[in-house]
């Protein structure tokens, strides 16, 4: 099967790993990933932020690209899938700003999870599990754009979502019930505020290790980079060690594929995750 | 006073995040859940009320709307429906569009960098738009001075050699039309 695929900018860099785990996973799947050709940023918070228009026509042109063909539009990141889904709702329907770009809402706006996770896929990724992932236990995290606001995302469950949490008991994992799944980790703050940064990352980590988990399962490049690589920071203000791996779910997904990318990505990660896999004996 | 041209500031406010501001009756809720309130002067419930007070100068020299991560949480939990994180969008772009010195600088500053970083590349060259925020928004003497910059530098070193960080600016095919649509932007501010 064939999609549009709107990798958005981090993939090109602090997200490195999420990008080639996708790839991997989706060949494994046999999903032909296109990617839009020209694609641009969406805007992310700075657009919406500083102006209306920039808001809605950065996502648009990037929409009115996908709907020249009649794939859907995947995205992996979850600010690009809320500037996607935002600006959609504003042009199909009664929009009050004209940014002179069309979009008719022909051709659906999906996050990598959400289209992974689709019926159709269960079969396949049941068939690719060599190993599934025995007594990995982890919590689930979505954040907030993935499913906030319901009216933008389309979102069934937003306050306790459950696709990843599906996901991981189909690949072998135990998802471990935690309450953070979709509190905030302050990603739009990263370079300006700190100190918020670190109390809510904190947050995030410390609730983890109260509930025992052994590591994070993200679906977004900012809350992953947030969560990997403050630990040290935060850790020294508390005068605590963190050391919980921040995985991306198609890194896990490939993990049980036996995908041969695996080693690489995770070599990737601040917090390096191997000595936990190796210890269940995973890798 | 409140006036910009013959719009009171509330209305202005109103015409992009819709007059269900006038439905809040002061529940907490959207206060309750935010995640940032610990670092607000004003809480979301006073901002809402505020603006219909259309108090500008209030709202406007705030915290709060600098501090505010964008999360939503406030609107999904609305039980009015009141888009609250986008009356937030509304007084940050209201703000900006005045020229005036923000009460937590810096974060205007970042949109700048952020946004120029899409006007020059189409894509945002996180490298470029990093150094770019830190030198204007004077993070980068700051750190100079507190020693802080052997961190970012510690953190700088281990992205990079994990392949985290792109060197190269990214190519972008349609960094033509992005220009075009920052033009656009500019015209439809001015009308």
């Amino acid at each position: 099967m064939k999609v549009s695929f709107f990798p958005g900018c981090s993939l090109e860099g602090t997200a490195r790993e999420y990008g080639e785990s996708i790839e991997g996973v989706c060949e494994n799947l046999d999903i032909e990933l296109q990617e839009l050709s020209g694609w641009s940023c969406c805007g992310a918070s700075s657009a919406h932020s500083t102006s209306e228009f920039l808001s809605i026509a950065l996502p648009a042109r990037n929409l009115s690209i996908a709907e020249r063909s009649d794939q859907d539009l995947v995205t992996p990141c979850a600010a690009c899938f809320s500037r996607f889904k935002s600006a959609e709702k504003v042009l199909t329907g009664e929009s009050k700003i004209d940014v002179g770009i069309s979009f008719k809402g022909k051709v659906s706006i999906l996050h990598m999870l959400e289209f992974l996770c689709r019926e159709e896929f269960r079969k396949d990724i049941e068939r690719n599990i060599k190993r599934p992932l025995e007594n990995l236990k982890v919590v689930n995290y979505y954040g907030c754009l993935l499913v906030r606001p319901p009216r933008v995302t389309d979102a069934r469950n937003w306050e306790d979502p459950q696709d990843m949490d599906v996901l991981m008991s189909q690949l072998g994992a135990e998802s471990v019930f935690w309450p953070y799944k979709t509190e905030c980790c302050g990603g739009s703050l990263v370079l300006t505020n700190l100190d918020i940064i670190h109390r809510l990352t904190g947050r995030l980590l410390d609730m983890a290790k109260e509930a025992e988990a052994d590591c994070l399962v993200t679906a977004c490049p900012l809350c992953q980079a947030n969560l990997d690589t403050r630990q040290e920071e935060i850790g020294k203000e508390k005068g605590i060690g963190y050391d919980i791996p921040v995985f991306y779910f198609t890194e896990l997904m490939g993990l049980a594929f036996g995908n041969k990318g695996v080693g690489k990505w995770l070599s990737r990660h601040l917090v390096d995750p191997r000595p936990l896999l190796e210890s269940k004996r995973l890798i | 006073m409140e006036q910009k041209g013959d719009k009171l500031f509330k209305d202005i406010v109103i015409e992009s995040a819709g007059e269900e501001i006038y439905d809040c009756y002061q529940c907490y809720k959207c206060s309750a859940g935010c995640p940032v309130s610990f670092d607000m002067d004003l809480l979301p419930h006073q901002v809402i009320r505020s603006v219909v007070f259309n108090q500008k100068e209030r709202v406007l020299s705030s915290r709060t709307i600098w501090v505010c991560a964008t999360c939503e949480t406030c609107t999904t939990r609305c039980p009015n429906e009141i888009e609250i994180a986008k009356v937030m969008d509304v007084l940050r772009q209201i703000h900006q569009e005045s020229g005036q010195q923000a009460k937590e600088p810096k974060v205007p500053i970042f949109h700048k960098a952020f946004l120029d970083s899409i006007k020059k590349t189409g894509r945002v060259h996180e490298l470029t738009m990093i150094r770019n925020y830190t030198q204007k928004s004077g993070e980068f003497k700051e750190k100079l001075k507190t020693g802080e910059w052997k961190n970012d530098v510690k953190l700088g070193i281990k992205m990079f050699l994990r392949g985290k960080l792109k060197v190269m600016p990214p190519k972008c095919g349609g960094v033509k039309d992005v220009r075009k649509i920052f033009e656009q932007a500019k015209e439809h501010k001015k009308a």
